[in-house]
């Protein structure tokens, strides 16, 4: 299967082609080249998938193929640094998502980007991040894994500051490179400890067993306390945390939303932010028989990330803002289900199958709704809710797939979400009852903020246009169509036919319990967004009819209804609850992170006065050096 | 006397027969001759690196032990050598101007002369010998950095590196005293016999950093750094940054291993301590600089402690991962100050804010600058990354946990400020910007070579392979 660095290396020649020879192309020739180049990656990794997957299993398990390889630095005889590609079952998963999401984003910035300035530039960033995002998910190595890493870092930098006139996006993109930095630090740190003690990069020869006994070794060695190996994976995690947006470290996500909209789409819902789980998962062997404290860790920051970004996604009005709340919450339900996971096989290791199940159906429902989102965008020239409202008439392929999103995201079968939240809550139930429930509330939260968006934007009133807004033309509702298909039918794939925790395989069975209690929350909390947010505008004129014709009775006892659930939600959670945690995070967290920067620059700025220009206080301050130095000797030695 | 001895000397010998060219030349030509100055030197430094190469004896101590010889030094001087002749190439500008066209001549004879200083000092196999390179190193600079000598700063600058350079080579002189005070010799291998980490020793050890310390400009010993960078013509404030600093620390990682090993466990923590003040002070001063020649200043002091990571294991693995780590920041910093230079020899500006809006009239070399700048903060896939990661690996590898956190946490600080300059040429507008221009041949023939640098000195394993195999040699 060596045709699978063609995969790696045509986004990469297109990038450098659009970058280098981009401005001299039209707009329309260049997209069309990081189109079609994208087409063919897209091809081949569906050709790749069949021929994996039709592969026979040895064993019982799809085996782990590496079709190319190549050593590149050494550093001793055992521990050296390879490139190469390596085919198993979540990577090549991943390399299913992230091209039909790239592509899908490809063809739909045809349409919406055009007449930006900076086209080509545009299609040659995005031919680097794609490039780098599958450089990641087939490492071989996990020295592999942090270059493509930082490059899936930086590619991203570029994107989000795409519009770099805007002082904001300039920020953010600033903010989402910094962030994301510091947590990477965690993760270089810890591939540092694991490969001085595994004294290998290479992850067949961590997870096929052979490591083991210089692995158990290293376990019952400890620092601070805490096994090595415990500190290696936890520092891995706080990397994976910062790419994939777990508290505290997910502030860079909501202002990343500065960025073009199908940029959102590729990066921040579909694919890099979900490169934190996917680090999880495919060091998932290392985790469940080195560290499972750690997995607990994950589990619980994972649960709490989630919840508290749900909540926060009942209060925005951006709806890019509250679609980046929403991912940092999905995601934070991938963490969850890993974390839950309490050995190898397929039903202790239910969470590990689940974890990637959800990270397939919420790349393609997640990035329908981003594209629906810009598509929304496009019409109305705003991101807020409040200048949107009725335009399920105006724009019907957009309403409908936008539709179909929700109630994926919701958890209504028979669409993806349903099949594969399912799987994750079974899995947390499984663990911990307590665990279970929070995640049903949470799945509940899920339906209730994405249905006040949904009818916020296409029922409700209507906003006073500029224009009449009008469907977007092909390129942006064809993308739209096909990814609505895939969430129609992306659950009925048999997930556990592919992809397990221990690989051999298992017939997923819904828990009639656990399904029927998540759909019945999940109607709950939409019956109550639609009281809400549906008839809202028709509430006032209604009244005033009631006043006018006296008949109050009736009237009076709805609206008293709609009282108290305004009450209810918006005096004590939205007040009590919401707006709390959303300060929190804007000013405790935040503001945290602002601190440490201004005082930083507070320390550079009292400390100048060394720098006089005075040659006798240099010689002064160098002589004392020395004294001081001699002076600790004294007192060390 | 056995004359074969000069065939240890090899490097030593060329560059010495290219000053007496380049001295002859100066005198014979004319008017007309002159133009080509800058060519042939180009020619005859590639010709010596080259010369460098071709295989010769085994290592070797020659002259008494006062000369040393081994395969690494071949590969630090030819790295040095590199770095001046890049830098020769980006002075050309500068030296085609009215006043300073008539004493071409000069500037080249002073800049190998000071790497011939360089070259004895890292070859010295006694403290004399080391003391004299050293000196040859640093009065040539002092002139070098009056060069322009009729600007006031540059005057200034010059002014104030011969004081404190005088200062710091009296400072080591008494160093060098004591150290014989309480061993009896100043060879280097006859050195660590004597030493037991006495009182005395460990002063006489202090001074010697202070004197070398003062050229690598660490912290406290840093002060001159800025003013004199600032001062001086931008291509002698890239000679300063990358070349004299690279060759002060080859020595210092020399002497620590070779002399004071008995030591180690002692200046490991002064060394310790001074990595976390260069670092920090350096990254924390250069947050702050508007004048772009400061700014680099203070990273290239902050820089030196990442360097000082390769220094602190006293390693196979440091020292290799020292010498790749000096070549791949030569080649960043270098492509940053011949931009610096090239712009500020068309259009006088110094300061960051001048370059708001570089991007768009000058993108190519906007281009070459932010990749410079991300290898210099250790981005991956640039070469920089590689460079960091082999040094932290170095001081891992070693036990120093707590000081490769400090320093990670400090590529943080790094990645703000050097995003601070690539945020002004792509971002910030600009009313004036500074206008397109076309640089002339030699300097964009220097910028290729340090963009290959930069992208492929990591890219290509080969490269650090061949140093860590001559590290063995050490």
């Amino acid at each position: 299967m060596e045709y699978t660095l063609i995969i790696l290396l045509l986004p990469a020649i297109m990038f450098l082609f659009l970058g280098l020879a981009g401005h001299k192309l039209k707009h329309k020739v260049a997209g069309l080249f990081g189109t079609i180049s994208l087409g063919l990656v897209t091809c081949l990794s569906y050709f790749t998938a069949w021929e994996y997957f039709t592969s026979p299993r040895v064993n019982g398990v799809f085996e782990k193929i590496i079709p190319f390889n190549f050593e590149w630095l050494s550093f001793s005889e055992a521990l050296h640094v390879d490139i190469g590609i390596l085919l198993d079952p979540i990577s090549v998963m991943m390399l299913i998502v992230i091209s039909t999401v790239s592509l899908m984003v490809h063809i739909y910035s045809l349409g919406y980007m055009h007449g930006e300035k900076g086209f080509q530039r545009y299609y040659a960033f995005l031919s680097l991040f794609t490039f780098s995002m599958l450089g990641l998910v087939v490492a071989t190595n996990i020295f592999q894994t942090y270059i493509f890493w930082e490059l899936v870092g930086v590619s991203s930098y570029l994107l989000i500051g795409f519009y770099y006139t805007k002082p904001s996006a300039i920020a953010a993109s600033k903010k989402a490179f910094i962030v994301t930095r510091f947590a990477d630090l965690g993760f270089l740190i810890g591939i540092l400890v694991l490969s001085f003690y595994s004294q290998t990069f290479s992850f067949v020869e961590l997870m096929n067993g052979s490591s083991d006994a210089i692995l158990t070794g290293a376990a019952t060695q400890t620092f601070l306390g805490i096994g090595v190996l415990s500190w290696a994976l936890g520092l891995m995690f706080i990397g994976a945390a910062g790419k994939s947006a777990m508290f505290p470290l997910h502030i860079w996500l909501p202002d990343a939303m500065e960025g073009p909209t199908p940029v959102s789409a590729l990066i921040h819902a579909a694919t890099m932010v979900v490169a934190g789980v996917y680090l999880v998962a495919r060091m998932f062997y290392l985790y469940i028989g080195f560290a499972p404290g750690v997995l607990e860790i994950i589990a619980i920051v994972g649960a709490f990330t989630s919840l508290f970004s749900a909540i926060i996604a009942c209060v925005q009005t951006d709806i890019k803002r509250v679609l980046a709340f929403s991912t940092i919450s999905q995601i934070g339900f991938m963490m969850v289900a890993l974390g839950v996971c309490t050995g190898m096989d397929s039903h202790e290791g239910l969470g590990y199958m689940a974890s990637m199940f959800h990270l397939f159906t919420h790349a393609m429902f997640k990035a329908l709704l981003f594209l629906g989102a810009g598509s929304i965008i496009h019409a109305v020239h705003s991101n807020e809710m409040k200048d949107m409202g009725g335009l399920r008439k105006f724009m019907p392929i957009t309403h409908i797939t936008f539709l179909i999103a929700c109630l994926a995201i919701a958890g209504i079968p028979p669409f993806s979400g349903f099949f594969s939240k399912d799987e994750i809550l079974a899995a947390a139930f499984k663990f911990n009852p307590a665990m279970g429930w929070t995640m049903t509330v949470i799945a509940g939260l899920t339906a209730f903020y994405m249905f006040r968006l949904y009818f916020n934007i296409f029922w409700g009133k209507e906003a006073k246009h500029h224009h009449t807004p009008h469907e977007s033309p092909l390129t942006i509702t064809i993308p739209l169509i096909i990814l609505a298909i895939v969430t129609i039918f992306g659950g009925f794939i048999p997930f556990g036919h592919f992809i397990t925790s221990d690989g051999l395989l298992y017939n997923i069975h819904l828990d009639p319990q656990v399904a029927i209690t998540s759909v019945v929350v999940a109607v709950l909390s939409i019956a109550i967004a639609t009281i809400f947010y549906k008839n809202k505008e028709q509430k006032i004129p209604a009244m005033l009819g009631e006043k006018l014709s006296g008949l109050h009775k009736a009237a009076t006892k709805k609206f008293y209804i709609d009282e108290v659930y305004q009450f209810i939600t918006h005096r004590i959670i939205f007040a009590c609850i919401s707006t709390p945690i959303a300060w929190f995070d804007r000013h405790i967290v935040d503001g945290f992170m602002n601190l440490m920067a201004s005082s930083t620059q507070s320390l550079s700025y009292s400390i100048r006065k060394f720098q006089s220009g005075h040659v006798q206080q240099y010689a002064f301050v160098f002589l004392l050096g020395i004294i001081f130095i001699i002076g600790l000797i004294l007192l060390v030695i | 006397m056995d004359y074969s001895q000069f065939l240890y000397m090899k490097e030593e010998v060329s560059l010495v027969g290219v000053i007496a060219i380049l001295f002859l030349y100066d005198l014979i030509a004319g008017e007309k001759g002159r133009k080509y100055f800058s060519l042939i030197t180009c020619l005859l430094l590639g010709g010596h690196i080259i010369y460098n190469f071709l295989p010769t004896s085994t290592s070797g101590a020659v002259f008494g032990g006062m000369y040393y010889y081994t395969p690494m030094m071949t590969i630090i001087k030819s790295i040095l050598t590199f770095g001046t002749l890049i830098v020769v190439m980006q002075a050309d500008t500068w030296l085609r101007r009215e006043d300073t066209k008539f004493k071409q001549g000069e500037f080249y004879v002073l800049l190998l002369s000071t790497l011939l200083g360089m070259f004895f000092m890292i070859a010295s196999g006694h403290f004399l010998m080391f003391f004299i390179g050293l000196e040859m190193a640093s009065i040539p600079m002092a002139t070098l950095i009056a060069f322009d000598k009729y600007k006031h700063d540059s005057a200034e600058a010059g002014g104030k590196y011969i004081l404190t350079a005088m200062f710091s080579s009296a400072l080591l002189l008494f160093g060098l005293s004591l150290l014989y005070g309480a061993c009896g010799t100043l060879y280097f291998d006859d050195i660590p016999a004597t030493l037991d980490g006495n009182l005395m020793q460990m002063a006489a050890f202090v001074f010697f950093l202070a004197g070398i310390g003062f050229k690598i400009s660490i912290v406290p010993f840093h002060l001159w750094t800025a003013d004199v960078y600032q001062g001086a013509p931008t291509s002698v404030t890239s000679f300063l940054s990358v070349v004299s600093k690279g060759s002060a620390v080859f020595v210092l990682l020399t002497i620590l291993m070779k002399v004071f090993a008995p030591m180690v466990q002692e200046w490991q923590i002064i060394i310790y301590g001074l990595i976390v003040v260069t670092i920090t002070i350096g990254n924390l001063f250069a947050i702050r600089q508007k004048n772009i020649k400061r700014f680099l200043a203070f990273s290239s002091i902050s820089q030196a402690g990442y360097i000082l990571l390769g220094v602190i294991g006293g390693t196979q693995l440091g020292m290799s991962s020292l010498v790749y780590y000096v070549l791949v920041y030569m080649v960043a910093n270098l492509a940053i100050f011949g931009v610096v230079s090239i712009i500020e020899q068309r259009t006088g500006m110094i300061n960051i804010e001048d370059y708001n809006g570089l991007y768009l009239t000058n993108p190519k070399l906007s281009f070459l600058t932010t990749l410079a700048l991300f290898s210099l903060a250790g981005i991956p896939p640039f070469a920089g990354f590689f460079s960091k990661f082999f040094v932290f690996m170095a001081a891992f590898e070693k036990g120093f946990y707590v000081l490769v956190i400090i320093a990670l946490l400090n590529t943080i600080i790094s990645l703000y400020y050097y995003l601070l300059l690539v945020k002004a040429m792509y971002i910030n507008k600009s009313d004036s910007p500074i206008e397109s221009f076309k640089s002339d041949c030699y300097t964009r023939t220097s910028l290729v070579i340090c963009l290959i640098g930069i992208v492929c000195l990591g890219l290509a394993g080969v490269v650090y392979e061949t140093i860590s195999l001559f590290g063995y040699g050490m």
